[in-house]
């Protein structure tokens, strides 16, 4: 295997890592006042991503920072070209970040409900604009070649809003709903835990026809490589078996079997891609992972970071997951219904 | 206003805001981290609450560091993509190691400590704190590193056919004394600001009679890592200015508006020049400083600005290679100005609490709640002047920054969002403070609160 290819599979693996991490962290915020009836529960959801959401957003920093060491030209015309949509992602993801933190200072009630609708609305934007953005870079874009010999995007920001990409967005922002109530419904205890069970069954439905719909506009549309067609097999069969474990109430394999169908959803898209990064809409020169790369010695020194931090990074991260293994239930709450800058000491 | 001007001021407006919280985090992970290890060997109440206490306002502002921050890396391929394609093969890869080294040890055990109060044994809790605070000073190194390309580039190679620098050697970029003396530069900067701050706030605590047993040991650490933090910084920023003057000698001659070039040149203290940038028109100054301070010599020739213009019009082409001059003059002075009325101030209170003594003036509390405005200030404009004298290069010598900005992002569109940063950055800095206000003003929870806690069925710490 090339080294440009490896670094191609290790975005792929980036971004399977941010999507089924933060996935939840966008579907727990989403769903958190339709789970929630009360403050203790609204804070035991919110716990529930506490130790974790820093962390996971990370995964999104690094498969950045790793296009942008291992694919510049990717990097360039993706970001460069899809700027308002990172925007709208960035902004949101400022707010939810401080949302989350500065929620429960006050007891307030406008105060809080003001942040728990920020956090609703902020992880309700990137979960439906990811699948768009995604879309958008399998199916192609318009690209054209300037004077320097740079491949710039060359559509405005309303082609990146077409019919497919939406689907792609819909599909996607499904997915990270249910994706969280198999989460809450794990990790939490209560009421809570009865209500997202019920609510990853309905969405989770939903999620399997747009899927079906999306992996098979791709399919036709796009691409049908043997590795879309059973890629997309993979994600069906994974997915109706997270169904059927969330319908016997056992959440850890829902969990896991959702947690592979997202990430069957981006070896199927990136699988499609290959070798491509950026395909030409116009029919014109595109970005592969060939021109787009970096040199092979610049690959190589990464090459060599990856391979000896990703394991290590993992470990600690997932001794995080252990630590917090316990199921968080709304009486361990304590005094829900007050801020922690309520009382002057 | 073009595309380009407003990329710039978004650039300058994201990354300023970014590093007024930044060098308060750095600073404060080790000081809550000390405050902590000293009750994890003493077993005393006060030390605890004061861990709990600096730690919440910590978190405060970490929050606000950590999310602007993703603007940052953002910010580079969005507004900045064709330098994105000239640097990238070299600039890509301390970033990509700030996230895997950097981020993940720092996101990871910050939530450990946060939430594992009551989940891990005590010394384990400690490590979390310790390692998260060793993340942000990993994570200001590569981001160092990658920035003391821009000011000095190595470790590459031209490719003409290509376009773009080529990486030749990935520990010249990360171990070449420019980025090595920005780290011990700006690191103990951070340091500086966080005893500032912690110092100030104990110190308004002790003048308001709250919590004093909390305060006082807080107060002394603060001074005390406000004057060792600016020894460094001062050992250091005079070895910056040496290897500058070398390197971008244009920007050492902008910083003391130096125009023409002159052996025993003098240090200016004072200097007002024409507008056009081109002579002094008053200037105090003390004689022969300059030369010694920039070359170790008080007879050797200093290169003024007219004179570097001259030649990197001959090297480079036609073209204006003079930064803003006041710009860069004025930054220089009130970064190290700040810097110093900080370090005296906390020399002052040092001695005024010298034995147990409090002081009680009217004086003493609003100075000390103003105390760390003071470094923040001066760390912008450190970064001021060192972006900004720069100019009008992004990478010294290599590619202007007028050639580095994205093509295919408009004016309207670069307009929007600087609009709609600034007015969230601005309104969060507003939350921020408030919150801020509203925890001193809470104070430290009493004795025995943490057992209290940890006994109870309730969690010690939720959202």
């Amino acid at each position: 295997m090339s080294l440009n290819s490896f670094w191609f599979v290790i975005i792929a693996v980036l971004w399977i890592g941010y999507f089924i991490l933060e996935g939840f962290d966008f579907g727990v915020g989403i769903l958190l006042r339709v789970v929630s009836k009360n403050q203790a529960e609204r804070r035991a959801v919110l716990t529930t991503l506490g130790p974790v959401w820093d962390g996971n957003e990370v995964w999104l920093l690094v498969a950045g920072g790793a296009t942008f060491a291992a694919f510049p030209e990717w990097y360039a015309t993706l970001f460069g070209g899809f700027y308002l949509p990172l925007f709208l992602i960035l902004v949101s993801l400022i707010v939810r970040g401080v949302a989350f933190e500065y929620r429960s200072k006050y007891g307030k009630p406008e105060w809080r409900n003001r942040w728990d609708w920020a956090i609703t609305v902020a992880s309700f934007i990137p979960a439906l604009l990811w699948g768009v953005a995604f879309a958008n870079i399998v199916r192609g874009v318009p690209l054209h070649t300037d004077t320097h010999g740079s491949i710039q995007y060359a559509g405005g920001f309303f082609n990146l809003l077409n019919p497919y990409a939406l689907v792609g967005g819909l599909t996607t922002l499904s997915l990270f709903i249910t994706h969280g109530a198999f989460f809450l419904a794990l990790k939490t205890d209560g009421e809570i835990r009865t209500r997202s069970n019920a609510l990853a069954s309905k969405i989770g439905l939903i999620t399997a026809v747009l899927a079906v719909i999306f992996l098979g506009w791709t399919m036709i549309d796009v691409t049908h490589k043997t590795i879309v067609v059973v890629g997309s097999v993979f994600v069906v069969v994974t997915w109706l078996a997270a169904l059927a474990f969330n319908f016997k109430a056992r959440e850890g394999y829902a969990f896991l079997f959702s947690a592979l169908a997202t990430a069957f959803v981006v070896i199927t898209l990136f699988g499609g891609l290959y070798p491509h990064v950026m395909p030409n809409l116009n029919g014109g020169a595109g970005l592969d992972i060939f021109n787009a790369s970096s040199t092979h010695y610049t690959l190589k020194v990464m090459t060599v970071v990856a391979v000896v931090m990703t394991p290590l990074v993992l470990l600690y991260q997932g001794w995080t997951y252990w630590v917090f293994r316990k199921r968080i239930h709304p009486n361990q709450i304590h005094n829900p219904e007050s801020g922690v800058l309520d009382q002057i000491h | 206003m073009n595309a380009l001007t407003l990329a710039r001021w978004q650039f300058a407006i994201t990354t300023i805001y970014h590093f007024i919280f930044v060098p308060i985090t750095i600073g404060s992970g080790f000081l809550v981290a000390g405050l902590q290890t000293a009750w994890f060997r003493t077993h005393k109440d006060k030390y605890l609450r004061a861990t709990k206490f600096f730690g919440k306002l910590f978190l405060i502002n970490f929050a606000i560091g950590v999310v602007t921050g993703i603007v940052q890396e953002f910010q580079f391929g969005m507004n900045w993509s064709s330098y994105s394609r000239f640097v990238g093969d070299i600039f890509g890869a301390p970033l990509a190691m700030e996230g895997l080294l950097a981020f993940f040890l720092e996101s990871t055990f910050l939530g450990l400590w946060i939430f594992g109060w009551d989940r891990l044994s005590k010394k384990m809790h400690l490590a979390t704190i310790w390692l998260a605070a060793t993340g942000t000073l990993l994570s200001a190194y590569f981001i160092l590193a990658a920035n003391a390309f821009m000011q000095h580039p190595v470790g590459y190679v031209l490719n003409k056919t290509r376009g773009r620098a080529e990486l030749t050697s990935i520990v010249r970029v990360l171990t070449q004394n420019t980025a090595v003396s920005a780290f011990f530069h700006t690191v103990p900067s951070a340091f500086l600001t966080a005893g500032a701050l912690f110092a100030g706030i104990a110190g308004w605590m002790i003048w308001k009679g709250r919590d004093v047993e909390v305060a006082r040991p807080v107060l002394k650490i603060g001074l005390i890592t406000v004057l060792v933090s600016f020894i460094i910084v001062g050992v250091s920023g005079d070895y910056t200015a040496r290897i500058m003057t070398k390197q971008q000698p244009m920007k050492m001659a902008a910083a003391e508006a130096l125009y023409n070039s002159k052996a025993n040149a003098p240090f200016s203290l004072f200097t007002v020049g024409t507008l056009d940038g081109s002579r002094p028109v008053f200037q105090i100054g003390i004689p022969s400083m300059l030369s010694f301070m920039s070359k170790g010599n008080t007879s050797a020739v200093v290169e003024g600005v007219n004179d570097l213009q001259k030649q990197y019009v001959a090297k480079y082409g036609p073209g204006n290679y003079k930064p803003d001059i006041p710009l860069a003059y004025w930054s220089f002075r009130l970064m190290i100005g700040f810097g110093a009325l900080a370090t005296l101030i906390a020399l002052l209170v040092l001695w005024l609490t010298r034995r147990g003594r409090l002081p009680k003036g009217r004086w003493f509390g609003p100075t000390m709640i103003a105390l760390p405005f003071l470094p923040i200030l001066a760390n912008s404009f450190g970064w001021i002047f060192t972006e900004s004298a720069r100019q009008p290069w992004v990478v010294f010598g290599l590619i202007k920054t007028a050639d580095g900005v994205s093509p295919t992002v408009n004016a309207g569109s670069v307009a929007f969002t600087v609009v709609v940063f600034t007015a969230l950055y601005g309104i969060l800095a507003v939350v921020e403070f408030g919150l801020f206000r509203r925890a001193i003003k809470v104070g430290p929870e009493p004795e025995g609160a943490h057992e209290k806690a940890e006994a109870a069925s309730t969690l010690v710490m939720s959202y």
